[in-house]
């Protein structure tokens, strides 16, 4: 059982409707230290949503966001700056800055945010690029990259920031199918030093292999969730299996 | 009725009159430049060095001199020299359709250039001369294509033919000027002449919106060879 | 030694004053519309729907007129109403508002073609709203209006020939007033056409420069 203390972040019963439609309906999470949770579920469920208002992309209507037992004050902007700043965010197309180079889009916020200096910047950048394996792409701006080198871009920014967290919005779902290995590799690499993760997703292979818990999701509510062991094993008629079966037989068809 | 107000209701009738001349040379001058645009967009992207040199001098001239300036070249210099006898609507049209010929030679050769290398090369080898290529397969669709960037030319042509006053083509610009300098009621007529041209600007944008939503369900009608 | 008939010694010591007014004509005019672009560009995308529409209504309205009557309406038609400008404040004015309109165009179809994305994966890094103005969309916003907001401005240094209606005495001016004394029509407008072209072409190629200066792939224009 994992106690309060190992927790690093606390999702209260938030909500989220716009216009008069509920998005997310009094949903909850808690996550460990070194945890990772998969959200699944049909589209509009809700996944992308919950994401953004984890990181206050997305303002909740109402619930608490408790980051590292702190909780985060909607109204107030400097929570919301310094919540996102350790809560990475990766997104399904990427939102790389277009007018500066691999380099620069992971320096300007060191610089600007974390107000590093320029060449302490720039050596974390290269850093974090080698560790995605674009150590020679520096100079080249997101136009001249392709879709998986995007995405390995968009994660190695992220993790300049030193998230805490990392949110990760299906990932992949942008990418030609030939460019998703790439990127589930980086994922997987990351899962292996221990990243804490939510990540929305409809790959099998990050379902099965790195989920410590899967969250079933539709019409704004969590309506399962538990180990992909429990959830998934054979013969079990839960919604989670069920949907993952239909993707199996879509990866069956594609491949 | 205050004096300024009375004086452009008497005034409107003559002023609108204008407003037909207005459209005369706007019209004669975009038909002008369409005809100058398409053949210099031709000889533009297909002709050879020396048409291609001297096409591209000819938009560099038109594009870089106010209007202003070729009117008072061409009118009061080059058509005495040459010893032409135009009008002065025919000398606003001639300028005005050598000007836009300009910009819509640019534009056409934009579109011709954007158009899929395939469809010249599929009319040619249905056997197709080059030219009839350009007539039935390339020039329906650039056309086409260049309506949006026709509407702003018209705009602008419209504009610019308020400067034809300066040579004394009695259009609304002129007449403006002609009634305000009897009444010196410069304000109100020229707001009013300002709302003319207002309208006809709108209306014709509108217009030209209208016909490339019209056009817009292709169906490339084949002319026919005559 | 080559020298100079008096006629073009004239003509010459003319056109270049003329050339001195038409720039001080410009550059304030240029820097303005620019200035008054980027302010009402920015309102009429941003702005809550008043403004939108006042900015709108600007737009159209300069937009839809000839920039002569604008001119005569500042110059001949203000006094009407007890305000007197004199010729190069008319000019200026009506060149800045017209050329200000036009920008506006420029500016908004560049703010408007920045995604959201851009914003959000600001913000998902934890830039404030002042930081994401300033470091993301101001600098993209540049690079997809410069080409536009440049034409403009070689638009206005052709339409700065239009102060002379106004009696204020710039190239256009100077070289109608030599060529009416001397009947020498085609020479005259002829060489005051080399100027107006020599004045564009060199705004282009400055233009191009500060474009290939700025450019990053995925930013061209077509």
């Amino acid at each position: 059982m994992m106690t309060e203390t190992d927790q690093i972040l606390r999702v209260t019963d938030i909500s989220k409707s716009f216009g008069g439609n509920t998005i997310l309906n009094a949903v909850s999470v808690k996550l460990a230290k070194g945890e990772i949770k998969v959200l699944i579920g049909p589209s509009g469920g809700g996944k992308s949503t919950l994401l953004q208002c984890i990181n206050c992309l997305v303002v909740p209507d109402a619930g608490a966001i408790e980051l590292e037992n702190e909780t985060i004050d909607f109204r107030r902007k400097q929570d919301l700056y310094r919540l996102r700043q350790q809560v990475g965010m990766i997104f399904q197309d990427f939102n790389l800055f277009d007018h500066l180079t691999a380099l620069d889009n992971i320096t300007i916020a060191l610089r600007r945010v974390k107000k590093m200096d320029k060449n302490q910047a720039r050596q974390r950048a290269r850093l974090e690029l080698d560790q995605v394996g674009l150590g020679d792409k520096e100079a080249l701006y997101p136009a001249q990259l392709s879709g998986g080198q995007k995405q390995r871009l968009a994660i190695a920014r992220a993790l300049a920031m030193d998230p805490k967290i990392l949110l990760l919005d299906e990932p992949t779902s942008a990418l030609d199918p030939t460019l998703i290995g790439e990127v589930i590799a980086v994922i997987k690499g990351l899962a292996v030093k221990g990243m804490t993760m939510i990540m929305a997703t409809h790959q099998i292979s990050l379902i099965y292999n790195l989920a410590d818990e899967i969250l079933f999701m539709e019409n704004g509510r969590i309506v399962e969730q538990g180990p992909p062991a429990a959830l998934l094993a054979a013969g079990n008629t839960s919604r989670s299996q069920g949907f993952c079966d239909r993707l199996n037989e879509l990866a069956e068809v594609d491949g | 009725m205050p004096h300024a107000l009375s004086v452009v209701f008497d005034s409107l009738p003559y002023l609108l009159q204008g407003s037909f001349l207005t459209i005369g040379i706007v019209v004669a001058a975009m038909c002008l430049g369409l005809v100058l645009g398409i053949c210099m967009a031709v000889g533009l992207v297909y002709g050879n060095r020396f048409v291609k040199y001297l096409l591209t001098a000819y938009v560099w001239i038109f594009r870089g001199v106010p209007v202003v300036v070729l009117l008072f070249l061409f009118y009061f210099g080059l058509f005495n020299f040459l010893d032409l006898q135009f009008s002065a609507f025919t000398a606003v049209t001639i300028v005005l359709g050598m000007t836009t010929g300009a910009y819509q030679a640019n534009i056409f050769r934009g579109a011709i250039l954007s158009l899929p290398k395939g469809q010249f090369n599929a009319a040619i080898g249905l056997g197709m001369s080059e030219l009839q290529a350009i007539k039935n397969i390339v020039l329906p669709q650039i056309l086409r294509m260049s309506i949006p960037a026709w509407s702003n030319e018209y705009s602008i042509i419209l504009k610019d033919s308020a400067l034809a006053f300066v040579i004394g083509a009695p259009e609304i610009m002129a007449r403006t000027q002609f009634v305000a300098s009897r009444t010196y009621q410069h304000l109100s007529l020229y707001i009013t002449a300002g709302i003319i041209y207002f309208l006809l600007t709108w209306a014709g944008v509108i217009a030209l919106r209208r016909l490339e939503r019209h056009l817009r369900i292709p169906g490339y009608s084949h002319q026919g060879n005559q | 030694m080559f020298e100079l008939s008096p006629f073009y010694q004239e003509l010459l010591t003319s056109l270049n004053r003329g050339l001195l007014m038409s720039i001080a004509l410009i550059i304030p005019s240029a820097i303005g519309g620019v200035l008054i672009g980027i302010i009402a560009g920015s309102l009429r995308t941003f702005g809550d729907p008043v403004v939108k529409a006042i900015g709108d209504t600007y737009a159209a309205i300069f937009r839809g007129t000839p920039l002569v009557i604008q001119l005569f309406i500042l110059y001949f038609g203000l006094p009407n109403i007890g305000i007197y400008l004199s010729p190069y404040v008319a000019a200026v004015v009506g060149f800045t508002l017209c050329s200000g309109a036009y920008q506006s165009e420029y500016v908004r179809g560049a703010l408007l073609s920045i995604k959201s994305g851009q914003y959000l994966g600001a913000q998902a890094l934890g830039f404030t709203t002042l930081q994401v103005i300033f470091w993301i969309i101001v600098p993209q916003a540049v690079r997809r209006a410069i080409h536009g907001c440049g034409n403009e401005i070689i638009y206005l240094i052709k339409y700065s020939s239009l102060a002379f209606i106004v009696t204020c005495v710039e190239l256009t001016g100077e070289g109608k007033t030599i060529a009416t004394e001397y009947f020498r029509f085609t020479e005259v407008f002829t060489i005051l056409g080399l100027y107006y072209l020599g004045l564009v072409s060199l705004a282009m190629v400055i233009l191009k420069k500060i474009e290939q200066r700025l450019y990053v792939p995925g930013f061209g224009h077509n």
